[in-house]
């Protein structure tokens, strides 16, 4: 049983990170973070394994984890996009660089491409606001951007988004 | 130096490493340099800097001379190969200027030139995680001092400086660490908010990436000040660079007994830890950056009690924005007398402004307190980079006023600001040309508040959403004395009525786009007519 051993491998690793951070001041978002780290989101599963270890109610974790527009909790897709909306970046065109964005990938924010490639996020300033507009994929922040470098830039990260349908 | 020993020691390149200059492309020049130098055979050290801040030149590279260090730059990407062979040919390691990229002495640049650079005299000079480096360039000499100085001296140094809060508020630092110096407890922290969540803002990520430890020995001297030995960096998760390098700044701090216990084989204590705040604006808000720290969601509390008073855990807590952290150190070794010596009225010292947007020469400007905003826009700026004509500045993040020309001679002072309904706040100064819409950036920041607003009250929650749909209808339907009226009772409301400056300051922009730019609001009904 192949999904069951699956589980309680996962459950294992959940328990062995809470483990490592909950005698921190405030453990929670130190545990939260080091989970998403290590599972791309939060799973369901982790809350009550959370709770129970910082002995606080499920219903306040799940509110923590809500609360932060960083945390998920399902997983994204193999790259995750991040499209500053803010007003340095609008200055520069980006409310423009938002929709040809979208259209090319063929998704909203907080949405994911069918092949899973990409996972699109608003977010408010990365602190490139001296080249924008920016966008940020993995750890990575990329200035200038306009939609013929963003072409480019899927082909060098070799990131295979399926064509927008027309 | 004679000719062999010249020839012993590799020759440096300079090259930033913040997330500006990386951008822009700085890895790849790094790449590219280390591939000639292999094939040439010559023997290049790289050495990885923060940013001087003159974004428009980067990636620009600097190579030490006699008469200082001489900047090439900006380095085309796309033509990278040709470019590093040309300047290595050109003998720029030697500092040779015929190169047409060449700039010639870094700090003979008039943008640079022109600055007061205090806060951030180290920042694009040294190796950021070079502990030698830092204390060549005046680096813990204010720690030195600090171990042999009484909390009251230190106090009433950081008081007559006249140094207030570079987050927003401008408390003045002196009284908030007085206050948390004179609460009796065991327990008492120092928290820095690096959240810097206000878009058009890049000064504490430059200051952070740049020159880590003035951050570290800053909070030091904090806790030394107030009797506290914990503190903790509250770092925001959208600066990723930032964060490895603070991460290693603090380990290599530990490793050298600048801290944890007996800094420095003193009897003093103090613990530094770094923590990732998780994408939301109001964790900036002091209190709910507390609650977050303490693993809680991000809900402002309400004030009384002052987090000086109780704070994180319900102890005494100085929390202070990373640029007033960093400037203690240099308060303390030149003296208060020096730094109150900058700025005009009750605005002392400096404050690293920062140039974005459609700017012809983005990047940081450290200036005392007292010329006017068009100095930065066009003396440093040089107008847009469009080229079309620049119609509205934006001062002091999301929740700060947008400035019409007429007011562009404003003086760069907290109070003359506020005189002016506007802030300073940050120090962030985003340039938009007349293609903007401002009823378009009205309803952003409306739409900014509804997205980020904690919760917690009504004006702000719910007058957020009514606001956006509110200029909706003002741009379908036109300005209908109705509709403004409307809008602008919301605005009061929500100015009245918030817990806090998110709810309470999101007006400012709306309204100074409303007074200023109201021929934007009425494009739809002129269309009707
Ligand atoms: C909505 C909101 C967001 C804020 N964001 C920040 C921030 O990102 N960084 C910061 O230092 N201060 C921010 N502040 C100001 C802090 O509440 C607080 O005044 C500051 O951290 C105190 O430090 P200082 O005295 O050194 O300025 C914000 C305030 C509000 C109301
Ligand atoms: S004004 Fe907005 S952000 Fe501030 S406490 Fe009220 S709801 Fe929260
Ligand atoms: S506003 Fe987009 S990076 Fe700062």
């Amino acid at each position: 049983m192949p999904e069951i051993s699956a589980e309680i491998e996962q459950n294992a690793a959940l328990l062995e990170i809470i483990d490592s951070h909950k005698a921190l001041e405030g453990a929670l978002l130190p545990i939260l973070h080091a989970i998403q780290q290590r599972f791309t989101y939060i799973p369901d599963t982790a809350i009550p394994l959370i709770a129970q270890q910082l002995n606080l109610s499920r219903a306040e974790v799940h509110s923590v984890t809500r609360f932060y527009s960083f945390f998920r909790s399902t997983a994204p897709g193999k790259h995750t996009l991040q499209l500053c909306r803010a007003e340095a970046c609008q200055a520069r065109g980006s409310r423009a660089l938002e929709q040809a964005i979208q259209q090319r990938l063929g998704i909203g924010f907080h949405q994911t491409t069918a092949d899973r490639a990409i996972s699109l996020e608003p977010v408010y300033c990365l602190g490139n606001c001296a080249a924008s507009p920016s966008i940020r994929i993995g750890d990575t922040v990329y200035g200038g951007m306009t939609i013929e470098r963003f072409e480019r830039l899927l082909s060098t990260l070799a990131i295979p988004v399926v064509e927008a349908q027309s | 130096m004679s000719d062999t020993e010249q020839q012993s020691c590799p020759r440096k390149i300079f090259l930033s490493r913040d997330t500006t200059s990386l951008a822009l492309g700085a890895e790849q020049v790094a790449d590219r340099i280390r591939a000639s130098e292999k094939h040439r055979g010559e023997d290049i050290e790289i050495v990885r800097t923060g940013s001087r801040g003159l974004f428009w030149l980067e990636p620009m590279i600097e190579v030490d001379t006699a008469a200082g260090r001489v900047a090439y730059g900006p380095l085309p990407i796309d033509q990278l190969d040709e470019t590093i062979e040309s300047l290595l040919d050109a003998d720029c390691l030697a500092g040779d200027k015929r190169h047409p990229l060449c700039l010639g002495l870094t700090e003979a640049i008039p943008y640079l030139a022109k600055q007061q650079r205090f806060s951030f005299s180290r920042v694009g000079v040294i190796d950021p995680l070079s502990l030698a480096d830092y204390q060549q360039h005046g680096g813990l000499a204010g720690l030195h001092l600090a171990l042999t100085m009484s909390a009251g001296d230190i106090l009433a140094v950081v008081s007559d400086s006249g140094l207030r809060g570079r987050g927003g508020a401008a408390f003045p630092t002196g009284i908030k660490w007085q206050t948390v110096h004179d609460v009796d407890s065991e327990q008492k922290y120092i928290v820095c908010n690096a959240d810097e969540g206000d878009s058009g803002s890049f000064a504490d990520r430059m200051l952070m990436e740049g020159d880590p430890f003035s951050l570290i020995e800053g909070m030091i001297i904090a806790g030394i000040a107030v009797g506290a030995q914990q503190g903790y960096i509250y770092l925001r998760e959208e600066y990723p660079n930032a964060h490895s390098i603070l991460k290693q700044a603090i380990a290599s701090a530990e490793a050298q007994q600048l801290l944890g216990n007996n800094i420095l084989g003193s009897s003093k204590h103090f613990q530094l830890e770094l923590r990732l705040a998780a994408g939301a604006y109001i964790c900036g808000e002091e209190t709910a950056l507390l609650e977050s720290l303490e693993g809680k969601r991000g809900m402002v509390r309400a004030k009384p009690p002052l987090p000086a008073i109780s704070g994180l855990f319900g102890k005494p807590t100085v929390v202070n924005n990373v640029l007033t952290l960093a400037a203690i150190a240099g308060i303390l070794t030149r003296g208060a007398a020096y730094y109150r010596d900058y700025g005009i009225g009750r605005s002392r010292g400096t404050l690293p402004f920062q140039l974005s947007g459609n700017i012809k020469y983005p990047g940081l400007i450290e200036l005392a307190f007292g010329p006017s905003l068009r100095t930065l826009l066009e003396d440093f700026g040089g107008g847009t980079y469009s080229g079309r004509p620049m119609r509205s500045v934006q001062v002091g993040g999301p929740l700060g006023a947008y400035l019409p020309a007429a007011q562009w001679d404003i003086a760069l002072d907290y109070e003359a600001f506020s005189q002016h309904n506007a802030v300073l706040g940050h120090g962030g100064i985003v340039v938009f040309d007349d293609s903007v819409d401002m009823a378009e950036q009205a309803r952003f920041s409306m739409e900014f508040c509804r997205i980020e607003s904690c919760g917690k009250c009504t004006p702000c929650r719910i007058g957020s959403t009514r606001g956006v749909e509110l200029i909706d209808k003002i741009c379908t339907d036109g300005c209908s004395a109705n509709n403004m009226n409307l809008l602008e009772d919301l605005c009061d409301t929500m100015t009245h009525g918030s817990l806090c400056a998110m709810g309470g300051m999101t007006p400012i922009p709306v309204q100074s786009a409303l007074q200023h730019f109201a021929e934007d609001f009425s494009k739809q009904g002129e269309q009707d007519d």
